[in-house]
């Protein structure tokens, strides 16, 4: 049993990968450690359940990567789908450590393969987790629970003291009843909010309601609030979350990788008025993947309609959710409950001005429309053979950008510019650093596990109160 | 749409892992899945018998139960694999064996055993029944060798001709020509990948049987037995030779080859079924099909009990009890022979056969000859 009256070196609040990076490294480093994760033992990890590779830099080919990743290649990769809201120096610094990375998290266990069946442009950047993002967490608990890190299931921290940016303690609810944990140095690794509907109100207003959360219902940003309240610096866009599109048949929390829809490209997608509201085709897939999400938002109700015959029904990665289908148009408009004749002026439009071109999904092709606001800039087909689909969209928030903002020891700064004496950050409470907008496959664990282990090292050498 | 509620629920199952592939690199199923986007009945009953039921993936798993989604692919396939056994089983009458195996196995072994023991106490001589027989030819005073050839040449005749029929309808369900098995590449890559267990192991660690833990010694287990049976099969076979050819009667000295295979396999077949059955008793209920407990521990039964009866023999064949335990080991080694279409043996065959068929696709797939 856990003994909850000891004075621990290290708390790590959390669970996932950045949590069990930050845990194993203080404990390697002499310190010990107490884990607390808000969830039970199988919801454990958060959103590290959902994730399944991780981006790291590398100078050669390997076992299961198919080429090198420079640091610079990296580097320029971040700048872009950022847009350079990075801090370049953390943003490098990460990056040259994420290439010791791929050694060391297979040092805890973590097991790779080959990039999966459907992403093969990322079998050179990133490495895939044998058996997906629970298998490596399944390998980063054991390997904690063997250094006798002490971990704590359905254990919420509620509120902490903290004086002058210096972590004293750190109330625990379990069950019905509550536990003072001190410790010398604390590791914040909670996530964002993105679960909490009503923060996320603030910034998005009623809409917000209608958005379905792709990972865990707790990351409800209650450390992150306290540690802002705290006196903790900010960083990232507090209105900002990724937001891609997927099943609207989803469940509210925690419907993960299964529901994403890849197939916008090969349809139409129109409102609930039926009318089509952004180049569909504007181009490849995986560059306008996150866009869909805040389009979808951004029209009535939240709810989008991905249209599409019979020829591209097997030209993507197949969901969890079988399509809608019907023999016709109007047919397809009745079961999505749509206005049928609506439907079917918008579609004969579209067809209507399709020029001719030679399809070709891998590329940019000359497929488009001519003469149609919003165009449809490639891969636009008519839509003419039956049976038709439709898959019904709904925004799906992966994560926030807000988080407390740290230095190169993944130590917190606060608001007057000092750095914390003994509290830490890593994962997604802190991703907003290096990753201000945007996203590319994998980086998230990659933050996660780089800043994971130097939270850990420092809060172990700096376990102060 | 599917003959059954269990493959309704093994297509469910398979549409939700086709839409994720996490687990593609733990073994065989979700590779062979990936080359399918609708999955008929034929395809649940391939991938459900390539299952080697590790457990890994259930481990691994984000949606396996309590998710909502509900997703619990061992226990599943392992249901499905347990029904396609009775589909396929020959003549179909004896479907039923496999709804209560446990206990119909157990049947047939007592009633094959008080045969055997009424048999020889009806038939053979008491004087002979009781007292230590030695030297060449000792068993065959008890029973005539030619009856017991007769007797369990035709069990092994019969056991091989249902199986067949089995095979056959195994190979059309799921839809694969016959001309498959006559490929030698494929051939030898299944029988590397079925003597080896390569997919009992959880993509590289072990299998997940308890828990999330890979602590799980089932493959070394499932060595013990599957050679200490072939080694048994192997001692039966060079005896047989050693009587036909050689002219030399049994029971053989200990130092003799049939002897020396034949207790090296029955250390096995006592070892192997233990660990299994130990392991089984410990696993995660969770993935754990319990209709089918009864088969499974029925067969380990019964294997163990082959072993324990002929080795028993081996040690006590020139006291008087020697009568009686060839009564009980044959009568034992007759209901396991006569009993192997309608039980647990028969995952060894349909497993083979789909490691064949994987074999095969995923040369195809390699060669870019099949896409999903």
């Amino acid at each position: 049993m856990v003994d909850l009256t000891q004075r621990y070196d290290v708390l790590v609040v959390g669970g996932g990968n950045a949590a069990l990076c930050a845990a194993i490294a203080a404990r390697r480093a002499g310190a010990t450690v107490l884990v607390v994760e808000a969830a039970t033992k199988f919801y454990r990890g958060g959103n590290t359940r959902h994730t399944r590779n991780m981006r790291c830099a590398h100078d050669a080919a390997t076992d299961t990567l198919s080429g090198p990743y420079y640091e610079d290649e990296f580097f320029d990769d971040l700048l872009r789908v950022t847009g350079g809201e990075t801090n370049e120096a953390l943003a490098k610094m990460m990056i040259h450590e994420s290439k010791e990375m791929l050694t060391w998290i297979a040092e805890q266990g973590v097991r790779f393969q080959p990039s999966l069946g459907g992403t093969l442009s990322l079998g050179r950047t990133n490495s895939f987790f044998l058996g997906g993002g629970r298998a490596m967490l399944n390998a980063l608990y054991l390997t904690a629970e063997k250094l006798g890190v002490d971990v704590l299931y359905e254990a919420e921290v509620v509120s902490m003291e903290i004086e002058n940016g210096m972590f004293l303690s750190a109330r625990v609810k379990r069950g019905d009843g509550h536990a003072d944990v001190r410790a010398g140095a604390l590791v914040t690794a909670a996530g964002g909010f993105e679960a909490n509907k009503e923060w996320l109100e603030e910034s998005w207003g009623p809409a917000a309601r209608n958005f379905l959360i792709r990972g865990t219902p707790h990351n409800r940003g209650t450390i992150l609030k306290m540690l802002l309240e705290a006196g903790v610096d900010k960083i990232g866009d507090p209105t900002q979350c990724h937001a891609v599109a997927i099943d609207a048949r989803a469940p509210q929390y925690d419907g993960g990788i299964i529901t994403r829809l890849d197939c916008v490209v090969f349809g139409i997608v129109v409102n609930k008025h039926c009318e089509r509201f952004y180049d569909e085709g504007e181009d490849v897939w995986p560059k306008r993947y996150a866009i869909w999400g805040r389009l979808v938002a951004a029209q009535p109700d939240q709810i989008g309609y991905i249209i599409f015959d019979a020829r591209s029904l097997e030209l993507f990665m197949p969901s969890c959710f079988p399509p809608i289908k019907a023999e016709t148009i109007g047919e397809l408009a009745q079961k999505l409950e749509l206005d049928v004749a609506a439907l079917e002026k918008t579609v004969s439009e579209f067809n209507a001005h399709v020029v001719p071109g030679t399809f070709d999904h891998t590329q940019l092709d000359d497929c488009r429309t001519e003469g149609l606001t919003p165009p449809k800039s490639h891969w636009a087909r008519r839509i003419e053979q039956a049976p038709f689909y439709a898959y019904p969209v709904r925004p799906g928030i992966t994560f926030t950008y807000l988080g407390v903002r740290v230095n190169h020891e993944s130590r917190m700064m606060m608001a007057d510019g000092k750095g914390s004496a003994n509290m830490f950050a890593a994962g997604e409470i802190m991703a907003g650093n290096v990753l201000g907008r945007g996203y590319a496959a994998g980086i998230g664990m990659t933050i996660g596990s780089v800043f994971g282990r130097i939270a850990g090292r420092e809060a172990a050498a700096n376990a102060r109160n | 749409m599917h003959a059954t509620d269990t493959l309704a629920e093994a297509d469910r199952l398979m549409t939700v892992c086709n839409s994720c592939r996490y687990c593609e690199g733990l073994c065989a199923v979700f590779p062979a899945m990936e080359m399918r986007r609708d999955f008929a009945d034929g395809d649940l009953n391939y991938l459900a018998n390539l299952c080697h039921s590790c457990g890994a993936c259930y481990s691994d798993c984000q949606f396996s139960p309590p998710h909502e989604f509900n997703v619990n692919v061992p226990l599943v396939l392992g249901q499905a694999r347990a029904e396609s056994y009775a589909q396929y089983a020959w003549p179909r009458a004896f479907a039923g064996m496999f709804a209560r195996n446990g206990l119909a196995i157990t049947l047939v072994a007592v009633l094959s055993v008080t045969v055997f023991l009424a048999g020889f106490i009806a038939w053979s001589d008491p004087s002979v029944l009781y007292t230590a027989q030695t030297g060449p030819g000792a068993f065959y005073r008890v029973m005539p060798h030619n009856t017991m050839v007769l007797i369990f040449g035709g069990a092994f005749l019969y056991a091989i001709v249902a199986m067949s029929m089995g095979v056959r309808m195994f190979w059309k369900d799921i839809g694969e020509p016959a001309s498959t098995l006559t490929e030698g590449a494929s051939i030898w890559q299944a029988m590397k990948d079925a003597s080896t267990l390569r997919y009992l192991d959880g993509g590289g660690v072990g299998c997940m049987n308890e828990d999330e833990r890979p602590n799980d010694n089932r493959r070394m287990y499932h060595h013990f037995t599957f050679y200490g049976f072939m080694l048994c099969f192997a001692a039966t076979s060079t005896a047989t030779l050693y009587h036909y050819l050689l002219g030399m009667e049994a029971p053989y000295p200990w130092y003799d080859l049939p002897v020396v295979l034949g207790t090296l396999g029955g250390i096995g077949l006592l070892i192997g079924p233990v660990g299994l059955l130990a392991a089984k008793f410990r696993r995660d209920p969770a993935v754990m099909d319990k209709q089918r407990y009864g088969m499974d521990v029925a067969f380990l039964a019964m294997l163990f009990l082959t072993s324990l009866t002929g080795l028993l023999l081996l040690v006590l064949r020139a006291t008087p009890a020697m009568g009686i335990l060839l009564a009980v080991h044959l009568g034992v080694v007759f209901g396991l022979f006569i009993t192997m279409p309608y039980g647990k043996f028969v995952h060894g065959i349909y497993r083979f056969l789909a490691l064949v068929r994987y074999a095969k696709e995923k040369r195809m797939m390699e060669a870019g000859e099949l896409t999903a």
